[in-house]
Formats: C-alpha cells, sequence, structure tokens
C-alpha cells in the first residue's frame, strides 16, 4: 500500500509538469490521435504529449518494459488511469496496435518481431488496420480466400479485404491470409504483417449510412510480404486471430459503458444520469422528474442495465486480476451486451430529443444535435463489427455455456 | 463496495450450500409442503439453522450475535434461495433483527438473545394495499397515558401466519402518503384485539392478512422516535431488498441450470434440443443478464457493512435487475421444458411460483425502477 501512495504521489506530479495545458480540454471529433507515419496532430501540444506519455511507456501501461511498455501492475495503471482522469487529459494515443494487435503479438510473435513492433505501437510511429472479413467472408469468417504464397523468402498476397478501418491512413495491415488451400478450413490460415506502402496494395473508402467512411476495401494484387512478417506458425493464424478478436470484442464491448452507473457516488454529491438530464432538456420535466412518464420508465431501465454492465465489467477486472488469465470466451458476452446497450442508448436519445435529433446538415441544428444523428447511424455496426451478436451468442452457447454442436 | 466476497463470507456461503444439499434439497420442501405442517417450514431444520448461528449474523456480539454483516447472511440465502428451502430466516434474521436492534436497550437485549438462542420467529407487519408503497401506511397508533392504540390492517406479511412478536409500523399522526407521523411498534402475535389470518401463497410458503382493533401496547415498545421512523423502514427496507435479490439469485441461478441440463439431454428431431440456435440464443442470453444479476447483488449487499452512501440506489438497483431476470428466467425454463415443465412432477414450476412472490417481496421492478430514477435526479 505504502508503495502505491508513493506511486500516486509521483504519477501526480509528473502529470502535473508533462501535461500540457491543451491536452486538458475536452476532445473534439477531429482530436483524435492515431499515430503512424503521417500522423496528423490538432495542436502541436499533442505532438508533446504523446512523445512523453510514449517515452514513458504509458501509451501502453502495464505492456512489458522491455519492449517499452510501461511495465505497470494491475494497481498502479488503475491510479495512472485515476490520475488522468482527475486531470481530464485527453488520451495521448489511440491505436488498433494498442486495443488489438499488440496484445496477440506479446502472445504469439516471436523475440524479433516483439523487439520490432511492440515499441513502435507503444510510440504510435506506425498505424495499423485489420484485414480479416472479406466480401464473401464475413461471420463465416474462416471461409476466407484472399491467398498468400510461398516464394522462397517471400509471400505474394492477392485478395481483397473489407471494412478494413481507416486502411486510406495506415501504414501497415495486420492480415488473415490463406496458406494452405487444401487444408480443412480453419487449419489453412496464416496471420501476416504487411506493409502497406507497396504498389500491390491498394484501398478504397466505403460511404455508410451515416455519410462518413471510417471504413476501406483494401485491394492485393501481387502484395510483396517477407517471410519473417508470418506470426506464429504457417497455417496457425486462426489461433491469433481468434484471440485478437477477443481483445478487439473487449474494446467495443467498452462504448456500452456510460450512463448513471458508470461515476461512483461521491461524498455529497447527487448522482445525474446524462440521459435523463438530455431528456429533460428536449422533452421536458415537472417537479424534477421527466415529464414524460414512458421514456423516463425506459431511461431508468437502461440507467439500471448500464450501471449493472459496468459493475460487470469492473468484477470481471478484478477476477482476472488475480489469474491474470486475458480475455476469455466470456469476453463474448460483454462484446454482445456491450454493442446492443450502445445501440440502444442512441436510439433513446433520439427519442429523447424527437426531430431535434433528425437533422442531417446545415442550419436549424446545433454541432452536437448533428453529431448525434451521424452517431446513431454509426453504432448501427456496432451489433456487426468484430463478430456479429448472433455470432457472439453463439460462442456462449458453445464455449461458456457448453451446449451440443 | 466490494465486487468479491472475502474468507469469511465464502465461509458462509460453502457451509450453507452444504446444509442446502444434505438437508434441504426440493425434495424437503416438497416433503414440507405436502404434508400436514401449517406453518409452512419444518420447525427441527429451522432449529438447526439457529445452532448455525444464522439467526445473529446480524446481531452485535454483544448480544450474542456474530455481526458478520448483511454479506454474511445474503450469501446464506443465495444458497438456500438454490433448493427454495422454506424458512423465517428471512423474516426473521434480516427483516426482523434490523428492525430490533433500533428497540429500547433492554428490550433490544431480551428479543435478540432469544432470536439468537431460541429462534424466536419475527415478522413485519407494513403493507396494507396489493402493491409495495411505504407511505400508504393509514393503520393508526394513538396515545393512551403510557401505551398506543393500535386499528388497522395490514396485508402480505411475509412468515406473519406464525411468527411470536409482530414489528408494525403505523401512523402515529399525518396522512396516508406523508413521510412524517410513522413510528414502529413491538407487539406480542397473542396480543389481544389482533386477529392473524394466514395466507398460503402460490409458492407453498405463509404470509398473513393482520387486523388490529384496539391492540394496547406499551411505549416502551417502540422503535425508534414516535412520529420519525420512515428513515429506519427505509434503511430496513434496503437491507432486506438487497438481501432478498441475493435470496432470488440463487433460485434464478438454479432454474437456469436445471434448464441448462435439460438442453443437454433430451433429445427430438434426433438431435439434442440444446443443438437448436433458437433455444441456445436464449440460453445465452439468460447467461449474461444472470452475469449482470451477481455484480447487482454483489455490489449492494457489501455497500451496508461497508458505509457506502448510495446504498439505497444499489438495493433498489439489486432488487429490480434481479426481479426482471428471475421473471424472464423462471418463464423461460418453463418453456424450455415443454410439456413436462408444467408438471408438478418437475422442479422447474416450483421455481416460477416462489419468482412470482418473491418479485413482490418490498417492491417490484417497477417500484424499484422509479425509485432508481427518482434518487438518480429523474
Amino acid at each position: 500500500m505504502e508503495n502505491l501512495d508513493q506511486f500516486r504521489k509521483d504519477t501526480k506530479a509528473w502529470l502535473e509538469e508533462n501535461c500540457p495545458p491543451e491536452m486538458r480540454k475536452p476532445m473534439g471529433p477531429g482530436d483524435v490521435v492515431w499515430g503512424g507515419r503521417n500522423c496528423k496532430f490538432p495542436h502541436p501540444d499533442a505532438k508533446l504529449w504523446l512523445e512523453r506519455m510514449g517515452e514513458k511507456g504509458w501509451t501502453c501501461p502495464t505492456w512489458p518494459k522491455e519492449y517499452g511498455g510501461g511495465g505497470l501492475s494491475f494497481d498502479e495503471n488503475k491510479i495512472l488511469q485515476e490520475e488522468l482522469m482527475a486531470i481530464k487529459a485527453r488520451p495521448a494515443l489511440s491505436s488498433f496496435g494498442i486495443w488489438m494487435l499488440g496484445p496477440a503479438l506479446l502472445e504469439f510473435a516471436s523475440e524479433e518481431q516483439k523487439k520490432k513492433y511492440i515499441p513502435e505501437i507503444v510510440k504510435g510511429e506506425i498505424r495499423w488496420c485489420q484485414g480479416y472479413s472479406e466480401p464473401g467472408s464475413g461471420s463465416d469468417l474462416a471461409s476466407l480466400k484472399t491467398k498468400a504464397e510461398d516464394k522462397g523468402d517471400h509471400f505474394v498476397v492477392n485478395g481483397q479485404k473489407v471494412w478494413t478501418s481507416y486502411a486510406d491512413d495506415c501504414d501497415m495491415i495486420f492480415t488473415l491470409v490463406r496458406t494452405g488451400p487444401q487444408e480443412p478450413k480453419h487449419d489453412g490460415i496464416s496471420f501476416l504483417l504487411i506493409d502497406m506502402d507497396q504498389p500491390g496494395v491498394t484501398t478504397k473508402p466505403i460511404k455508410l449510412i451515416s455519410g462518413k467512411s471510417p471504413f476501406c476495401e483494401t485491394f492485393f494484387d501481387n502484395a510483396v510480404v517477407p517471410k519473417e512478417n508470418l506470426v506464429s506458425d504457417l497455417n496457425k493464424g486462426w489461433d491469433v486471430a481468434k484471440r485478437l478478436l477477443q481483445h478487439e470484442r473487449n474494446m467495443i464491448a467498452g462504448m456500452g459503458l456510460g450512463g448513471a452507473g458508470s461515476a461512483k457516488k461521491k461524498k455529497d454529491q447527487a448522482i445525474t444520469s446524462g440521459m435523463a438530464t438530455m431528456a429533460k432538456t428536449y422533452a421536458g420535466e415537472e417537479d424534477g422528474k421527466l415529464a414524460n412518464s414512458s421514456l423516463r420508465q425506459k431511461i431508468a431501465s437502461f440507467d439500471i442495465n448500464s450501471h449493472a454492465f459496468s459493475l460487470t465489467m469492473r468484477r470481471a477486472s478484478e477476477e482476472s486480476k488475480s489469474s491474470n488469465s486475458g480475455p476469455s470466451p466470456a469476453s463474448s458476452m460483454f462484446k454482445y451486451y456491450g454493442s446492443e446497450s450502445n445501440k440502444l442508448r442512441y436510439e433513446l436519445m433520439l427519442e429523447a430529443m424527437g426531430t431535434k435529433a433528425l437533422g442531417w446538415e446545415g442550419e436549424g441544428f446545433g454541432p452536437a444535435e448533428l453529431a448525434i444523428t451521424r452517431e446513431w447511424l454509426r453504432t448501427k455496426a456496432n451489433s456487426i463489427e468484430g463478430g456479429t451478436s448472433e455470432v457472439q451468442l453463439n460462442i456462449i452457447a458453445k464455449r461458456v455455456l457448453d451446449l451440443p454442436q | 463496495m466490494s465486487l468479491v466476497l472475502n474468507e469469511e463470507q465464502i465461509f458462509l456461503k460453502d457451509s450453507a450450500k452444504k446444509f442446502a444439499s444434505e438437508k434441504t434439497p426440493t425434495t424437503h420442501f416438497r416433503e414440507v409442503r405436502d404434508s400436514e405442517i401449517e406453518n409452512c417450514y419444518d420447525e427441527k431444520i429451522w432449529q438447526e439453522m439457529v445452532s448455525l448461528g444464522w439467526t445473529g449474523i446480524l446481531v452485535p456480539e454483544e448480544y450474542g450475535g456474530s455481526n458478520f454483516g448483511v454479506a454474511g447472511i445474503s450469501s446464506i440465502l443465495e444458497e438456500l434461495g438454490r433448493t427454495l428451502t422454506p424458512s423465517p430466516l428471512f423474516s426473521t434474521a434480516v427483516v426482523g433483527v434490523s428492525l430490533i436492534k433500533h428497540a429500547k436497550e433492554e428490550i433490544k437485549k431480551e428479543i435478540l438473545s432469544k432470536v439468537v438462542q431460541e429462534g424466536l420467529r419475527l415478522c413485519f407487519a407494513i403493507e396494507e394495499s396489493n402493491h409495495h408503497d411505504p407511505l400508504k401506511i393509514s393503520c393508526k397508533a394513538e396515545k393512551d397515558g403510557d401505551n398506543f392504540k393500535i386499528s388497522g390492517e395490514k396485508s402480505f406479511v411475509i412468515d406473519g401466519g406464525f411468527a411470536d412478536k409482530i414489528v408494525i409500523a403505523c401512523r402515529t399522526s399525518g396522512e396516508e402518503g406523508n413521510k412524517e407521523g410513522l413510528s414502529l411498534f413491538i407487539l406480542d402475535a397473542n396480543s389481544e384485539g389482533l386477529a392473524i389470518m394466514p395466507t398460503k401463497m402460490v409458492d407453498s410458503r405463509n404470509a398473513a392478512n393482520m387486523k388490529f382493533e384496539n391492540v394496547t401496547v406499551s411505549a416502551n415498545m417502540l422503535i425508534g422516535e414516535e412520529d420519525n421512523a420512515f428513515d429506519l423502514i427505509n434503511s430496513v427496507l434496503d437491507i432486506s431488498r438487497a438481501a432478498i435479490s441475493a435470496e432470488m439469485l440463487g433460485s434464478a441461478l438454479q432454474a437456469y441450470e436445471i434448464t441448462l441440463d435439460y438442453l443437454k439431454e433430451r433429445e427430438q428431431f434426433g438431435s439434442k434440443i440444446g443443438s437448436f440456435q433458437a433455444l441456445q440464443h436464449r440460453a445465452a442470453i439468460m447467461f449474461s443478464e444472470l452475469e449482470l444479476c451477481k455484480s447487482c447483488v454483489l455490489e449492494s449487499i457489501t455497500a451496508f457493512d461497508e458505509g457506502s452512501n448510495d446504498s439505497e440506489r444499489l438495493a433498489s438497483l439489486s432488487k429490480a435487475k434481479v426481479g426482471e431476470v428471475f421473471h424472464l428466467v423462471s418463464n423461460e425454463s418453463v418453456q424450455m421444458h415443454g410439456g413436462i415443465g408444467v408438471t408438478d412432477e418437475y422442479d422447474i414450476g416450483l421455481y416460477l411460483k416462489r419468482a412470482r412472490v418473491a418479485e413482490q417481496i418490498f417492491g417490484n421492478s417497477d417500484f424499484h425502477k422509479n425509485r432508481y430514477a427518482e434518487l438518480t435526479g429523474y
């Protein structure tokens, strides 16, 4: 305990000195720092903040020090996150390298690969995207056809990926490819790290119902990949893929957090519900209560489920603290519940805001209102990406409940 | 608040699990139900619970109890809920003891030591309508020298049919709906002017309707302050709501596990029915909902012992969520069993019956959603 108190003191002092004032202001949608060779910083302070956090390894606080991570324990990381929250610090770096690829590399990659790729992720030098789904392989991911042929010291890759997030801004893509066309479908897949800066790789953005294009199609036309970019053994990529999907599911599950429950009640401080406060503004209140009683009931149900869900995320993290086991098949439960909950959150916001939530662009609507409309449409993909809700329920039924095939 | 149990609580839970599987499996519930025993539980089993110290878990050590806390007694109730063990443990050791703790010193000493040593049975007469409402109290207590005279009616008094002592919430001033003017008194079950009509409920447990006609009680039997009992009532109700949620969680988990086993065993169309996706998804949804319930129960039962200032909201969170999920699980379990699910021979229907009664105890999900919203500022 004494060490932790000291750690908190040191952390507080370091953050006070090193977190630039500009990085303690609320973030707008364009303020996320994704890193990469062509990283765009919204402000010079964002660059400084990333350099300082990256140097300390605190962009990936619990990763091992030998690969540039922070080397913090569970409890130390908790303190760091609390102190970051206390000064309202922006995340120094957001990336699929941190959330998805890094943890899988730490588990499956060779020593050389870890030494090369992990520090780049920690410092935000390389921006990664995910090459999993294909036009013909959605929920049935293992039927993928993009093939990699062995050419001695390198592979040649041909095929097409889809739903590659931000691929047009990324440097590298972690890709599932077929290397054993004769093998049963799960046993002929390998996990390749492919540099996108070559003529054999091209991307094309996909326009979504939200009007935005966060996803791309990515085409491989005789792309060349050195042999040392194979992670784990040839045809053993499915094990890496599954593990990485669990990390992805945990990340998406986190979006289901928020609402009245996630805030712990502090002394002399009333708890409020963000959703209810918004609903009061748009739908009116009477004697401190939401005027529309049916909406009030729905929001109460939502807040209760959201509270219960955040407690369950916390319980899982406390339970895994001792076993140190990382994500399990139960992460499908979090993915299922979190993504459904996030969709419901936006449906309720629409209901609360009425026609104010239905603007597309231009006059008559505030920027926050327009953003909610777009985000509502974006959430429809939450229960599709990273494995549909139906796929998650299949996984729970088979892997957790052990129901017959 | 803690989301994991400590060693002491785990020990209590394990010994209750052993007790329930050895002494009170559901066959025990059936024996009591189908016997001539009127009070809906087995006196011998009750005395064994007493000798294990379970009635003293919320009782301070100076009165002979162990003071193991709300999380301790709730962990026991969860395990007893798994086998639908009938006993007055909840009404006595949770609700009754939490009320009596605030009685006058000598009264407290006498009653609590009897609860701990002899298993004196307590109950709480609060409800007056078909739906839980702690403000809807019109039962009157009028001052008469050093005494009070109580008149009015109470309903749905859990385990009230065969209790030894009754704690009653009545109005010493004000009108129905007022927070002010409520008082609590301790009465003997054999008081003159008191008529107790046991009601056998659908879950084969007893509740009671009570009629009070000028029942005389000494002012010494007042719990807490005259006219000012609302906060005390509320805090005892919250402890009770958290504890009954734990019992309901135990029952819901058991009903779900019985059903899961059945899905793995029953064959139709040449396959185990658990291989059908229509059933798999519903089972997976129940699993997820029950995981959420476990967290709510743990958070709420530890809140009291750890002095949380959010215990009211957590009690409502727990009762609302667990009530809703037990409702879902009890219905789904019967449906997934098919025809045998509606036979008396199979246990699954027993859980359905228990679910509906337990849902109503001290507020159903709707009541607690409303309260959660109020406590959250809307």
